[in-house]
């Protein structure tokens, strides 16, 4: 039997589920290593059937591939798919996921079933997110991914963890309140919920303006764009370091994925009239949170806030509605998927010794960790775009690409470079370099054999895709030619009707 | 092959001094990383004759990078004259600063490190000059900036060399928005990144009738060449230390002494001006655009050239000099002679690097002092080091006989303030402001000598009596620089920039093979006073810098005295670093702190106040609802997804 024609995508999807079952059919007096390894091993199992998509992946085809589809509830389908654009989301999702159950391993010590349980839960949803064609199971996966994401900042969070996970909560659902009602609309319009389908139907161009504008709340929100970001910092702060690995890495992703499959293909319209306040509002992110960072006094915050200034270039690249801008976009959300979560698991590394995330408790640290500090500057070399790190490709091409649009957008987001090398060093050396006068620092043992086989794989990759990036780029290029040739079209065709 | 392993063995060392320093030693890693350049270099010789004599030109693809749409730049080595020129320096200099630093560095802990660092620095470096498109150069361009980088701050626990690191990055940053900018803005005009396809389309964008002829860029329209020169070139000044971008290079003497001769005086600096001269095809069309390229280098040079008048640290007297010179070869770049600022370039390395190295030498005899008020009389001592600073300084200072012979810097140096005359700049100021820099440089050259290895010493008596001569493996690369300072003038003038200059550059500077080839070697047409006013410069500069500091040596003193405000002006560097603390650092901290906490704070978080009310309210309840089973969150949150579908269904359902 042909590898293709087994429901492949929906395995990778559900495997995790399996785990959740085993987990909790475990006893509930058994080791918590059991539920550890249970879950360990079923994650790298999905991610291993997840690199057979991967592999049969035709990068020829700028269709959805992997299709499946099923009678489900009423116009409702059970239908999933992947294309240029979804398929190493999915990829990048079970890759990260093992190694945040590795992360979690000794520093989650309570309800740590119910710990494995929510992140397998979330590792479906997050793969259902890219995977979903239907709009309602879109809706489904991305509303539901919420429930698992705030249960592990509300469990097993820092001190102010309700806090947080109330305004990350709160933030999101309000987004989404409104798509709802958006899919709402878009069924009654077109009387069907299928993306395919929908992607080939022209809306009426009053009808694209409301919606837009509805997606947008949600996506935003997600992303998040300036001035919907407040949430994001203390989710951060408070997530445990596996949730913040998941927060940056895959769920801030579904915000762009959202606008690239939704937002740009179905409302072209209103993606042209809105283009020029996505641009403002990423540049001011852009350049207002490097700012923020600069003057940060936690290590996660700073982070959290660089996030927001690096999702300022997909947002804006996204918009340019060029080939190179929206597969700079991809890249750059693949990339800081990479890179973030590494930057969160290094903090993750020095948090669990120290139990402090005060920039101001460390210092010297290269002088009892080397190897830690090699990792870190990798991670941060490509948090600052340092080309042949990954960080340098997404960064590249969505900046060449609003050159093209608008050169005041090019120039304004370019300072970026400029503020995050001085937030990025300035956090690196006042975390690493200098004497090491605190005692309790000169104890510090460098990372282990489990943070070693975290962290040097990010490593490889962030080097590896910055210096060879083809198998990402040539796996976005066909569907990301056609989005911008209908996109093209669509407001092309706009153009010569109006008078 | 030759040519790959030419770039990529240094990156091998790096690798394996890097990854496995720790495990191996560091003798081993001294000795792989120093060998593996060694053999780099030698190659590089035979790659140069191959090139510069027998014009083997070579383009060699490694590996595909960067595809999206349009854009298609790979990893290629490209093999020119240009290149191999670089080739040469680039490995020579850094093998000789390997096999020195084995010396210097003897008693450092971290030996691995950093000679991973300079081998690593050295293949981004080849990267840089063997790029066949504008993104490998920024690839390279970038790398040596991460090595400088992480070279200044290599002795990480002094907080003077971890800001010294940052500033060069960030300083080299903001040139870098300009290169970036500048890429950008190329690909916009010419749908490609590479060199030879953006030289032939460039012709046409000349063109006044040309569409693209004009550009919009930042609300104006303005001829796109000129834009586009300048922007790259903002990228030349960060690298290359000219004015306005010229703060972090001082600075960046913190890091280990060979550091400053290999990638601080002799490579990485050079690398601006190597972008002008692989780009001179496209300057060559951009006349405004030149003219600001001469301007600043002019003024650099002179500027630079003042503060190096004062200062006290021997490293950052060789320092401002090497900012002075970069300036001399932006000139040549700017009136379009790139032939005579790529030799200068060629010998400026083996002299500038000589001089850090002989500098490096006598920090090392002097226990890691640098301040040259406690030095002096220092030439019994160190004979061989003296020797050694003193062929340096006749070679930059520019000793000759004009028509006939002198040090390498003599050649080089004179034949860009001759170009200079020649090109008729407004007033003539690019040859006087070169001839006034020429003074100082003697002046400042002669200066340091005199208070370094002459007159009665002012070290402290204990230093002085164990001072002592540096170990062979240090003199040897001294030694060897010494021959390129004295002879790589007149062995290589004929070819450079005399009358074999046309065949060995072949057709590097020109556009396409049929744009009117002006030779860009040195001119022949001018005065014979011109051709003295160097030599007279030098004289005067060695005349006075004895007054000062031989015959008189109270005399600095008193002029300082005489003049406070200008000796404070130079002394701190014209007040460029106050200057920018004041503009850009303090605002944007102080931004940083204002844009936190108001508007995150009390803006956002404030107008979503209602929002932030209830999280508080909601917080509260859930607070006391608090059973400490997740389940009952899961539970609410699943009964609120399914009332949202059920509306859902409802919904839709009644809209039909």
């Amino acid at each position: 039997m042909n590898i293709v024609s087994a429901p492949i995508l929906s395995i990778v999807t559900f495997l995790p589920l399996l785990g959740v079952l085993i987990i909790a059919f475990l006893s509930r007096e058994a080791d918590n290593n059991n539920a550890r390894f249970a879950a360990l091993w079923t994650s790298l199992v999905t991610f291993g059937v997840s690199l057979l998509l991967w592999i049969n992946f035709d990068t020829q085809n700028p269709d959805f591939q992997f299709v499946e589809s099923a009678n489900w509830l009423g116009p409702i389908r059970y239908k999933m798919g992947v294309d240029g654009i979804s398929m190493l989301f999915i990829i990048l999702t079970t890759f990260l996921v093992p190694l945040c159950i590795l992360a979690s391993w000794d520093s989650i010590k309570t309800r740590v079933r119910e710990y494995m349980i929510a992140f397998l839960v979330l590792e479906t949803l997050m793969i259902g997110v890219f995977s979903a064609l239907d709009l309602v199971l879109f809706y489904l996966f991305f509303e539901g991914g919420l429930i698992p994401m705030f249960l592990i900042i509300g469990v097993w969070g820092g001190e102010r963890r309700v806090y947080a996970s109330f305004k990350f909560f709160l933030y999101t659902l309000l987004g989404s309140v409104l798509m709802l009602l958006a899919v709402m609309a878009i069924y009654s319009t077109t009387g069907t919920t299928d993306i395919p389908t929908l992607l080939k139907t022209p809306l009426p161009g009053d009808l694209q303006w409301w919606l837009w504008l509805a997606f947008f709340a949600s996506f935003a929100v997600k992303v998040p764009m300036w001035p919907l970001h407040t949430w994001l910092p203390d989710a951060h702060v408070e997530a445990p370091t596996a949730g913040s690995v998941i927060l940056a890495g895959i769920l801030l992703k579904m915000g762009g994925y959202g606008f690239l499959r939704f937002s740009l293909p179905m409302f072209p319209l209103a993606s042209q009239t809105f283009a020029p306040l996505v641009f403002t509002l990423s540049v001011i992110a852009i350049i207002y949170t490097s700012l923020v960072a600069l003057a940060q006094k936690d290590i996660k915050k700073l982070i959290a806030y660089s996030s927001v200034a690096h999702m300022g270039f997909v947002t804006m690249g996204i918009f340019t509605a060029t080939v190179q801008g929206i597969d700079g976009a991809i890249f750059q959300m693949l990339s800081h998927g990479l890179v973030s979560a590494a930057l969160f698991l290094c903090v993750g590394v020095i948090y669990d010794r120290m139990h402090t995330r005060e920039i101001a408790a460390f210092g010297g640290l290269a002088d009892t960790m080397p190897v830690y500090a090699a990792c870190f500057m990798v991670f941060t070399m490509a948090n600052v775009g340092l080309p042949g790190t990954s960080g340098f490709v997404g960064e590249f091409l969505t900046l060449l690409a609003a050159f093209k649009v608008n050169t005041w957008v090019a120039a304004l987001a370019t300072t970026g470079v400029v503020l995050s090398a001085a937030y990025a060093l300035w956090l690196y050396r006042r975390v690493m370099f200098g004497s090491l006068d605190k005692p309790a620092l000169a104890k510090l043992k460098d990372i282990n054999l489990r943070e070693m086989t975290v962290l040097v794989p990010l490593v490889v990759l962030v080097i590896y895709f910055g210096v060879y990036p083809a198998p990402v780029l040539d796996v976005t290029a066909r569907a990301v030619t056609q989005l911008v040739e209908n996109y093209q079209l669509a407001v092309g065709a706009a153009a010569s009707v109006a008078p | 092959m030759i040519f790959k392993a030419i770039v990529f063995l240094p990156l091998l060392g790096a690798l394996i001094a890097g990854l496995f320093g720790r495990v191996i030693g560091a003798r081993p890693s001294e000795i792989v990383t120093t060998g593996l350049l060694l053999f780099a270099a030698v190659l590089s010789w035979i790659v140069f004759s191959r090139v510069g004599f027998d014009h083997e030109v070579a383009r060699i693809p490694v590996l595909r990078w960067i595809t999206s749409g349009e854009l298609d730049a790979g990893w290629v080595l490209r093999i020119d004259t240009l290149t191999a020129v670089m080739l040469v320096v680039v490995t020579t200099v850094s093998s000789l600063v390997h096999v020195y630093s084995i010396g210097y560095m003897h008693d450092d802990d971290s030996r691995p490190r950093f000679f991973a660092y300079l081998s690593l620095f050295t293949f981004a470096m080849l990267m840089l000059v063997t790029s066949d498109n504008l993104l490998q150069m920024f690839f390279g361009w970038e790398g040596v900036g991460l090595a400088s980088y992480l070279l200044i701050g290599f002795w990480y626990k002094k907080p003077e060399a971890n800001a010294a690191a940052i500033k060069a990055f960030v300083v080299n940053r903001v040139g870098d928005f300009g290169f970036a900018l500048g890429i950008f803005g190329i690909f916009y005009v010419f749908k490609t990144i590479n060199f030879d396809a953006i030289f032939t389309l460039a012709l046409d964008v000349a063109k006044p009738d040309h569409a693209d002829h004009t550009i919009q860029f930042l609300g104006g329209t303005f001829n796109t060449l000129t834009v586009l020169c300048l922007l790259l070139f903002m990228g030349a000044m960060g690298k290359s230390a000219q004015f306005l971008l010229h703060t972090w290079l001082p600075d960046a003497m913190e890091g280990p002494t060979p550091v400053s001769a290999l990638i601080h005086a002799a490579t990485m600096v050079t690398a601006g001006v190597f972008m002008v001269a692989r780009l001179g095809p496209l300057f060559d069309l951009a006349p405004t655009a030149l003219q600001v390229v001469t301007f600043v280098g002019a003024l650099t040079a002179f500027f630079a050239a003042t503060v190096g008048l004062v200062q006290n640290d021997i490293k950052r007297v060789i320092a401002y000099s090497t900012c002075s010179q970069l300036g001399y070869m932006f000139v040549a770049c700017g009136i379009g002679a790139y032939g005579v600022a790529i030799f200068h370039l060629f010998t400026h390395a083996f002299f500038k690097a000589l001089l850090f190295l002989g500098a490096g030498s006598v920090i090392h005899a002097m226990h890691h002092e640098q301040d040259m008020r406690n030095m002096g009389g220092l030439a019994p001592k160190i004979r061989f080091t003296w020797v050694m600073m003193l062929i340096g300084t006749l070679a930059l200072t520019g000793v000759g006989i004009p028509h006939l012979i002198g040090f390498a810097g003599f050649h080089s140096k004179d034949a860009i303030i001759e170009s200079a005359f020649v090109a008729h700049t407004a007033y003539n100021y690019a040859f006087w402001v070169l001839v006034i820099a020429a003074f100082m440089t003697s002046f400042y050259s002669w200066r340091l000598m005199f208070m370094t290895f002459h007159g009665n010493t002012r070290a402290a008596p204990d230093v002085y009596k164990h001072a002592h001569e540096s170990p062979s493996v240090m003199l040897v690369p001294l030694a060897v620089l010494a021959l390129g300072a004295v002879g790589a003038g007149v062995a290589f003038a004929h070819y450079f920039i005399g009358n074999g200059a046309e065949a060995f550059w072949g057709a590097v500077f020109e556009g396409s093979p049929d744009s009117a080839g002006d030779a860009h070697g040195a001119a022949h047409d001018f005065p014979e006073w011109v051709a003295w006013s160097p030599a007279v410069a030098m004289l005067l500069g060695f005349a006075l810098a004895w007054l000062f500091y031989v015959r008189n040596p109270s005399l600095p003193d008193a002029t300082a005295r005489a003049f406070p405000s200008v000796y404070k002006f130079l002394l701190n560097k014209w007040y460029f670093d106050e200057l920018y603390d004041w503009l850009f650092v303090r605002p944007a901290h102080w931004l940083g702190r204002v844009l936190w906490r108001i508007g995150d704070g009390r803006i956002i978080d404030g107008l979503i106040d209602g929002t932030a009310a209830t999280v508080g309210w909601v917080t509260g309840r859930i607070v006391k609802l608090q059973t400490g089973y997740i389940y009952h969150y899961a539970f609410a949150m699943l009964i609120g997804v399914a009332l949202l579908i059920t509306y859902f269904m409802l919904g839709g359902g009644l809209s039909r």
